[in-house]
C-alpha cells in the first residue's frame, strides 16, 4: 500500500517562526447569549437560593439533575419539581494540571461527577472538588456543596464554589 | 444483509503530519487521488461523493464540506457530508455503503480530511463547545477532563492500574513503526515511558494520547457488478452499525460504552456474526486515549468487561496474536486526524483482508475485520464489519 500514501509536507514550528511559509491570521470575536431555557432557568433560580433542584417523569419515576422538561428515556414530559440535598457522592473523579491551551498549573483543578442525593441513581452532574488533598480523593467519597454567600451568587452553576468532603 | 452488496475497491491517504503546508482542499484531493488510482478508476467513474471532517470551527470556514467539495471530486455530484464527532471516520464509510446498497449509485468516493493544525493555539478551543453552555461551561471545564473521568471509572470499577493501560500505547506506537503514513510511530516506546510521561488530567498521561494530527484518507466503494469488473480481490461490507447514547453525559455509567455494544449488535446482525470472538480475525478500534481501546473491545463484545487489560498484558491484542488489534498503528501511533483517523482504520481492514499490508500484515489470512470509532460527547459509536 506504500504507493497509495501521498507524502504530504510537513512543516516545523520553525517553519512559521522564521517566516519560511505563508500565512493568515484570523481571530474571529463571536459573542453568544444564550437563553437558559424553561427547566435549567428554574435550576438557576434554586442555586441562587442555596438549592439543588430536580425534575421528575411520571412515567419512569426517575429524579432528573440536570432537571429537563421531557424525560430523554421515556420521551414524555416532565411534571413535578423536586428538591435535592446539597450532599453526593462522587463518581468519577480527576487531577488537571493543564488548562485547555496546555498552560501548566501548580494546584490541580479537581473535577467530578458527583451523584445528588434525592436523585435518581447515577444522576450526577460535573462540578469541581475542593478543600480536600489532591492526593487524598477517592471514587465513593461523600461531599457537600461549598455555597457561595447570597450577596455573591447570581443564578449560575458557580453559586456553588465546589463540593468538599462531607464529615458523617 | 440489505441492499445489493457493496465492496471496497481502492483506497489511498496523506502522510499523516503535525502541520501539513497544503490545504485542507489540497489533503483531499491527495487522498481521493490516490484511492482511484489504486483500483485505476476516474472521477469520471464516481457516481456520488461522502465527505467525513469535523468541527467548521478547526478550520474557520464555514460550510467545510463545501469548501472541501472540489478536492473531493465532487464538482457537478451528488455530495453529502455526515458528522458525528470522533465517530465520523468510521460512519462515512456507512454512508458510502447505504448509498451504494440502496441502488442509488454504482460508485461512490468516500473522503475524510482533517486539518486541526489551523486552530490556534490549540484545536481543543473548537473543541469547549460540546460542553453544556449553561451548566458547564461556566465551570472552565476542559477536554481531557471527560477523558480523565471516564478512565477513572473505567479503572475504578475494574480495578485497574496504569500499567494494565499503557501497554495499549506500547503496542500501538510500535505497530505504527511499519505504516509509511504514521506520524508517531516508536518500535523502541516501553511502558516505563508512557508511566513516566507527564500527568496531564490524572489519569491521563502525555502518552496515553493521540497527537493533534493533519491528514486525509480515501475509499472507493462499488457495487458488486462494479466491484468485480474493477478488482479480482473485492473487500466486501457485511456490516454496519451506529448508535447514540445520552447527552447528558454525567447521568451515564462512564465505565462501559453501551452505545458501542449497541452498535455491534446491529452490525454483527447484519453480518450473521453470532460468536464475534471466533469470526473477527481482526479488529480497528478506535484509540485517540489508550484506555479507550480497551473500552471499545469491551463494547464490541470481542473481551468479557474488564478483561480487555489482561488480554492485553497477555498479547492477544499483538500482531501476531490470536486477535491482532490496531495493527495499523491507531490513533495513537498514525496519527488522529478526526475523521481521517477513523476512515484510516476502514483502510486498514482492506489492506489487511487484501494481504497487501507490507510490513504491518498480520499473520493468517484474515478473512473478517472490524473498524470502529467514536464520538460526540462520549457518546456515538459506529461499526463496519468488512471480509472477504
Amino acid at each position: 500500500m506504500e504507493e497509495f500514501v501521498y507524502d504530504s509536507v510537513y512543516l516545523s514550528s520553525d517553519d512559521f517562526r522564521e517566516g519560511r511559509v505563508l500565512f493568515e491570521m484570523w481571530e474571529p470575536n463571536a459573542r453568544y447569549a444564550w437563553d437558559a431555557g424553561v427547566a435549567i432557568s428554574r435550576y438557576l433560580q434554586g442555586l441562587k437560593a442555596a438549592k439543588l433542584i430536580g425534575r421528575s417523569c411520571p412515567d419512569c419515576s426517575r429524579v432528573l439533575v440536570p432537571p429537563r422538561m421531557f424525560c430523554e428515556s421515556c420521551f414524555y414530559p416532565t411534571d413535578k419539581w423536586v428538591t435535592l440535598r446539597d450532599t453526593g457522592t462522587v463518581l468519577t473523579f480527576s487531577r488537571c494540571y493543564i488548562t485547555w491551551d496546555l498552560i501548566q498549573l501548580e494546584e490541580p483543578q479537581m473535577p467530578a461527577v458527583i451523584e445528588i442525593d434525592g436523585a435518581s441513581s447515577g444522576m450526577g452532574i460535573m462540578h469541581m472538588l475542593g478543600e480536600v488533598d489532591p492526593e487524598a480523593l477517592a471514587i465513593g467519597m461523600r461531599v457537600r456543596a461549598v455555597w457561595k454567600p447570597p450577596d455573591e451568587r447570581s443564578g449560575s452553576i458557580t453559586d456553588i464554589a465546589y463540593f468538599r468532603p462531607l464529615e458523617e | 444483509m440489505t441492499g445489493d452488496r457493496v465492496a471496497v475497491v481502492g483506497a489511498g491517504m496523506t502522510k499523516f503530519v503535525r502541520r501539513a503546508q497544503e490545504t485542507p482542499k489540497e489533503l483531499s484531493w491527495e487522498a481521493a487521488h490516490l484511492a482511484l488510482q489504486s483500483c485505476e478508476m476516474t472521477i469520471d467513474d464516481v457516481d456520488a461523493v461522502v465527505i467525513g471532517t469535523a468541527p467548521d470551527a478547526f478550520d474557520g470556514v464555514h460550510m467545510k464540506s463545501e469548501y472541501l467539495s472540489d478536492g473531493c471530486g465532487g464538482w457537478g455530484k451528488p455530495l453529502i457530508r455526515g458528522y458525528v464527532g470522533g465517530g465520523t471516520g468510521v460512519f462515512a464509510a456507512i454512508q458510502g455503503w447505504y448509498h451504494v446498497a440502496s441502488g442509488l449509485f454504482d460508485t461512490v468516493l468516500v473522503v475524510c480530511e482533517e486539518k486541526m493544525s489551523s486552530c490556534q493555539p490549540h484545536p481543543q478551543a473548537a473543541f469547549l463547545t460540546i460542553f453544556d453552555h449553561t451548566t458547564e461551561r461556566p465551570l472552565k471545564p476542559n477536554l481531557l477532563w471527560i477523558f480523565a473521568l471516564e478512565m477513572n471509572a473505567y479503572m475504578n470499577r475494574y480495578g485497574l492500574s496504569k500499567r494494565d493501560i499503557a501497554t495499549v500505547s506500547v503496542k500501538n506506537k510500535r505497530n505504527a513503526a511499519d505504516h509509511p503514513a504514521a506520524l508517531l510511530g516508536d518500535p523502541d516506546i516501553t511502558v516505563e515511558d508512557v508511566l513516566n510521561s507527564p500527568v496531564l488530567a490524572w489519569p491521563v498521561q502525555r502518552l496515553d494520547v493521540s497527537p493533534v494530527t493533519d491528514g486525509a484518507v480515501a475509499l472507493v466503494m462499488s457495487a458488486n457488478h462494479v466491484a468485480r469488473r474493477v478488482t479480482d480481490r473485492p473487500v466486501w461490507v457485511e456490516g454496519v452499525g451506529w448508535n447514540l447514547d445520552t447527552a447528558y453525559w454525567t447521568n451515564r455509567d462512564l465505565s462501559y460504552p453501551v452505545y458501542v455494544e449497541e452498535a455491534a449488535r446491529m452490525a454483527y446482525d447484519m453480518a450473521g456474526i453470532s460468536e464475534p470472538r471466533q469470526q473477527i480475525h481482526i479488529a480497528e478500534p478506535y484509540d485517540p486515549f489508550d484506555y479507550k481501546e480497551l473500552h471499545h473491545l469491551e463494547g464490541l463484545m470481542l473481551f468479557d468487561r474488564g478483561e480487555a487489560p489482561r488480554a492485553a498484558a497477555d498479547g492477544i491484542t499483538q500482531r501476531d496474536g490470536d486477535l491482532p488489534v490496531c495493527p495499523s498503528g491507531g490513533l495513537l501511533g498514525v496519527g488522529n486526524p478526526i475523521a481521517a483517523a477513523g476512515l484510516m482504520k476502514v483502510a486498514e481492514i482492506f489492506w489487511q483482508l487484501r494481504g497487501e499490508a507490507g510490513a504491518r500484515q498480520v499473520p493468517g489470512n484474515p478473512k473478517r475485520g472490524l473498524a470502529q470509532a467514536w464520538g460526540d460527547l462520549m457518546q456515538v459509536g459506529t461499526v463496519v464489519v468488512m471480509g472477504v
